[in-house]
């Protein structure tokens, strides 16, 4: 009596065709990913030692090391998501928590929308009018790092409000029920509990600020400076912009060196990346409901 | 202490008001679920609320516990007075909230640790010392009968817990707010019979120190705990009288008899 009959064979052959295809077209996107990183060890993995990683450049960028381009990524990220981790956080708080559903919060979700879609050029642009020349900041890891965070804030603040959202609404008006006010509610119980969403928004936010280049190129980041900066108020190198500098302004750079410049980029981008989701799970594993 | 003199006056005539509710209208976006209510709430007793499904009965206790600023489309008409003031008035509701304790039917374990979670409202309250916040764990959770069960646990979620012991842990919770009354709808629908008797024993002698409104669908329930009992059906409150009395079939309404008697509902 469970013999498959015509029909159930087509729906078994049409079953399994879609489910190849499907698992065909998710194989065929870590294609793109294995092959950058397979050309990026086999031409520059050779370049890559302890001088390249914490010497300076030399003869006009041709040789020697990436530290200050290294240390001055580090830099701009770490200051960039200072600025807007709370920010965004606190943004995302008061549209999840606070507002209500009327004409303000509607306007500033458009302009959330719309600031995720400004290219980074004009960022980089509002950059040096609102903060390079309207605050007098000057060019400046400052600069550059703030132009960073408004270029990332609407990733913070939708995947921070996602996750805040994502807290059960039970659990806020039991805590309403004890006489908790709003903020108590938020700090004991939804923000705990959204830690490891708005991470990762953070993990985001990192990997593209990392490897951003028109936002920092005329707000903070130099084409060549043989010194490290001692404060956010001068200017650095850069690694996504010495990548950029040395492919195309440099003649006569050896091949290896570009290549390992990106392989760092983006080791670094995965380093981070991997601490955060590693952060990720560890929070996941304690808070369940 | 002055609780036996007050045990002896449950549902008196003569026991203080402790909540006053004239003309109460309930609805949701224009539709009425609960039409002019008046009833008093006395100290020191239980009061039952019976009746079947979409009586109005909840909305009623949200009503009282101002839950209807979390909620827009919840429309609520009249006055209540909770020992004398009217809560639409409160600037302070989060002080009015502090001191009524709800439990609903379906629990909420708080994704903290069973600890935080009873002494969550203690600790807004400002009681910081973990001495004292460890005697009114322990006292809250053996009074919802969950103390042996997971006194050996008291660090992990209780989120974690099974849904009668997650019920249990709302009421532990309801009760460490001390709270003048405590609210409690159909709180035994996700708990073993065993365990409702030993907190039905609890609430019994609850009683002394606080009022207690308890909605539950097992009109037995209520025979054998409120001292009052109010009979709500489609919106209505059809009628309010001393337990026993509707009970013995001394009613006013023919419907309350019925729904008493299980004909209906």
């Amino acid at each position: 009596m469970f013999a498959a009959t015509e029909l159930n064979q087509r729906d078994k052959n049409t079953q399994t065709l879609f489910r190849m295809g499907f698992m065909l077209v998710t194989a065929l996107l870590i294609l793109p990913v294995l092959l950058i990183l397979a050309t990026l060890v086999y031409k520059g993995g050779s370049i890559i030692s302890a001088e390249f990683l914490f010497g300076d450049p030399t003869n006009g960028m041709r040789e020697g090391g990436i530290f200050p381009a290294l240390y001055g990524t580090v830099w701009l990220v770490a200051v960039a998501l200072l600025v807007s981790v709370p920010l965004g956080v606190a943004a995302a708080v008061y549209l999840s928590e606070y507002a209500g559903d009327n004409w303000f919060t509607r306007v500033i979700n458009l302009a959330i929308i719309n600031l995720a879609g400004v290219p980074s050029i004009v960022h980089a642009l509002f950059g040096v009018g609102a903060f390079v020349l309207f605050f007098g900041i000057g060019t400046s890891i400052l600069a550059a790092s703030l132009t960073l965070a408004i270029m990332t804030l609407p990733v913070v603040i939708v995947a921070t409000r996602e996750s805040l959202q994502a807290v059960p609404r039970e659990f806020r008006e039991a805590c309403w029920n004890m006489g908790a006010t709003r903020w108590q509610t938020i700090r004991r119980v939804v923000l705990p509990n959204a830690v490891s969403g708005i991470l990762t928004g953070v993990i985001l936010e990192v990997s593209r600020t990392t490897g951003e280049t028109a936002p920092i190129m005329f707000t903070g980041a130099a084409f060549f400076l043989p010194f490290l900066p001692e404060s956010v108020f001068d200017q650095t190198m850069a690694l996504s912009l010495h990548l950029y500098v040395i492919t195309t302004q440099v003649p006569g750079v050896p091949e290896a060196l570009p290549f390992g410049v990106a392989l760092v980029l983006i080791g670094m981008v995965l380093l981070m990346n991997s601490f955060s989701i590693a952060l990720r799970m560890w929070l996941r594993g304690r808070k369940k409901w | 202490m002055v609780a036996g003199s007050i045990a002896s006056a449950h549902g008196r005539e003569d026991s203080p008001v402790k909540l006053e509710i004239d003309d109460l209208s309930i609805g949701y976006g224009g539709q009425t679920i609960l039409d002019n209510v008046n009833l008093s709430i006395r100290e020191h007793e239980i009061f039952g609320i019976i009746g079947p499904a979409n009586a109005g009965k909840t909305s009623f206790l949200k009503a009282l516990n101002r839950m209807d600023m979390f909620n827009s489309s919840m429309q609520v008409d009249g006055t209540i007075r909770f020992n004398g003031r009217d809560i639409k008035a409160l600037r302070n509701v989060y002080a009015l909230r502090s001191r009524i304790g709800v439990v609903f039917p379906l629990p909420v374990g708080l994704p903290l640790t069973v600890y935080d979670n009873v002494a969550m409202a203690p600790r807004l309250a400002g009681t910081t010392k973990k001495a004292e916040l460890d005697v009114i764990v322990e006292r809250c959770l053996t009074r919802a009968a969950l103390w042996d069960e997971v006194k050996d646990r008291l660090k992990s979620l209780g989120s974690l817990l099974s849904g009668g012991q997650q019920q249990r842990l709302t009421i532990a919770r309801a009760l460490s707010q001390n709270p003048e009354l405590l609210m409690l709808d159909e709180f035994s629908i996700a708990v073993d019979p065993v365990t409702t008797m030993r907190i039905e024993d609890v609430l019994k002698e609850l009683r002394n120190e606080i009022t207690i409104i308890l909605v539950t669908n097992l009109v037995q329930q209520a025979r054998r705990l409120a001292d009052r009992t109010a009979f709500f059906l489609g919106g209505e409150c059809v009628e309010v009288g001393p337990t026993e009395q509707l009970f013995q079939g001394d009613v006013k309404d023919q419907r309350t008899r019925d729904y008493i008697a299980g004909r209906f509902g």
